[in-house]
């Protein structure tokens, strides 16, 4: 599903952030990605759906060049995956809803088809009461599934989330990570970067560890390994 | 693009405007005062250019016949004036209807010499283009039984030089005001769409493709000049005739006059509707486009 071939990313302030890293991610796997802050976790993760270019070597998402892809290309990327962020990235004038929508009416999708399929995952994630609200008459954990819906909306094949418990409470984030459990369940493959202990340490899985750039452990059910 | 994509986009273009409200309303602001001036500036050169043109096509020589020329003469010397390229018309004057000129415009006193008339038969060349005036003159001034050519010798040329500046400063000053126009409405916009950043972000982050995100903006820029420019035409419609009411009776007998209200008020007002919505839309597309690097 993805494979990185010695990628390496270079800001331009000099900054590198990701240095030679070679990995293999397959189909329907569940990763943790973990790491202190500032290790290149969200380096590794935004080179997936192309937000950053590589500087260096090849990034290959279900067999495709992601570095190649002309700016043209990029939004078909997009398309073809889901991306959950720490601080949700709903559209606050759009009720929950419309933000889940939102990512099917950009493909141009009939309107039946939207509802059909808005509904469904909004079931998923057990807000189809709540369809008509605002984010911010959501509760934080209420937001972060409206935004995991709206990132499976499109049924990709892998899910990327860049610390999607960072902003919750214990109990909420457990709440996110079951919703994740499920999607990867259906066979979609996801990469979790995360600084919540308790759920790698809990929920065991594979675990990729990043400092400084360059991955320094990389083992199936593993722990989380640091002190926060 | 579907068409159901495209009733989308002109939804969302009106929602936003009503959601960005006093946004908008700021940018139809800068809008409306900078086609009011655009509009202004538009019939004051109008204007100018006709007061020009006035004074231009009033230009004229003034051919002396030499008074040995016979009446022969004086028809071949008309003739062959007549054939020189860049000459529009030759008015043949004699000396008695020169006179009559003279006394209508000087008075009674000059009718004294009605007894023996020291004047000459004259010819009145105009030239088709007025700026070829000089170069018609000399030619003539070449010719037999020419006693005189007169064309305001250095008065003419500084004329000229005059009002061709002064259109080329006009030209130079529209454009200028263009610029500040275009400067000034991408500025507000920018500020509109820097406030919607965070919606942009997102639209690209589940794969909407830049002209997805654009066209709703370059279609609310559109709304934003065509809103803006209502004032301003509702401005020159009303003030030009007014202007025109009071100031061109004064004109009457004058060299020059202003231009007829009826269709200068509709050129203007497209100008101020097409700088509008042109300017408009490409404040939208200059302020997104860096946005869209994501």
């Amino acid at each position: 599903m993805i494979q990185m071939k010695n990628v390496t990313k270079k800001y331009s302030n000099g900054v590198v952030a990701v240095n030679g890293i070679s990995i293999t991610i397959r189909r329907g796997e569940f990763v943790y990605v973990v790491g202190p802050s500032g290790a290149g976790k969200s380096t590794f993760i935004k080179l997936m759906y192309r937000e950053e270019k590589a500087t260096a070597g090849d990034v290959l998402i279900d067999g495709e060049n992601v570095g190649q892809l002309k700016n043209r290309q990029v939004p078909q990327l997009r398309r073809s995956l889901g991306v959950v962020f720490q601080d949700f990235k709903l559209l606050p004038r759009l009720t929950a809803y419309e933000n889940v929508a939102f990512a099917l009416e950009v493909t141009e999708h009939t309107p039946a088809e939207i509802r059909k399929r808005v509904m469904e995952v909004l079931d998923l994630v057990g807000l189809s009461h709540k369809a008509r609200m605002l984010p911010h008459e959501l509760s934080g954990g209420e937001q972060q599934r409206i935004a995991i819906a709206r990132s499976i909306v499109n049924n990709p094949k892998l899910v990327i989330a860049d610390e999607p418990t960072g902003n919750l409470d214990p109990d909420t984030s457990w709440e996110i990570m079951s919703i994740f459990e499920k999607i990867n369940a259906q066979g979609t493959t996801v990469v979790m970067a995360t600084h919540n202990k308790e759920i790698v340490n809990t929920a065991r899985r594979r675990v990729i560890a990043i400092e400084g750039g360059i991955i320094v452990r990389d083992e199936d059910g593993g722990e989380y390994g640091y002190e926060r | 693009m579907k068409g159901r994509t495209l009733r989308r986009h002109f939804r969302e273009s009106f929602r936003s405007l009503g959601r960005n409200g006093w946004m908008t309303f700021a940018s139809i602001s800068a809008v409306t005062v900078t086609l009011i001036l655009v509009g202004a500036f538009a019939l004051l050169m109008a204007n100018l250019d006709k007061v020009a043109d006035d004074i231009e096509n009033d230009v004229e020589i003034k051919v002396l016949i030499d008074e040995l020329a016979d009446s022969q003469a004086e028809d071949d010397l008309q003739k062959k004036i007549k054939d020189l390229p860049d000459v529009d018309e030759v008015v043949y004057s004699s000396k008695e209807e020169e006179l009559k000129k003279l006394i209508k415009d000087l008075g009674k006193d000059f009718e004294l010499w009605e007894q023996q008339n020291p004047l000459r038969n004259v010819l009145y060349v105009k030239a088709s283009n007025p700026q070829q005036t000089v170069e018609v003159a000399k030619k003539i001034d070449k010719m037999e039984y020419t006693a005189e050519v007169n064309y305001g010798k250095g008065k003419i040329e500084k004329l000229f030089s005059v009002l061709n500046s002064g259109r080329n400063i006009g030209l130079v000053l529209i454009i200028g005001l263009l610029f500040t126009a275009i400067f000034l409405i991408s500025n507000t916009i920018r500020i509109t769409i820097l406030a919607r950043r965070d919606e942009i972000e997102i639209m690209k982050l589940v794969g909407a493709t830049n002209a997805f995100v654009r066209i709703p903006l370059l279609l609310e820029g559109a709304w934003l000049g065509i809103l803006g420019s209502i004032i301003p035409i509702a401005a020159v419609s009303s003030f030009y005739p007014y202007f025109y009411k009071q100031v061109s009776p004064r004109l009457q007998g004058e060299l020059f006059q202003l231009v007829d209200t009826m269709p200068l008020i509709y050129q203007v007002d497209l100008l101020v509707l097409a700088i509008g919505v042109i300017i408009g839309m490409l404040g939208s597309f200059m302020s997104v486009r860096k946005f869209l690097k994501i």
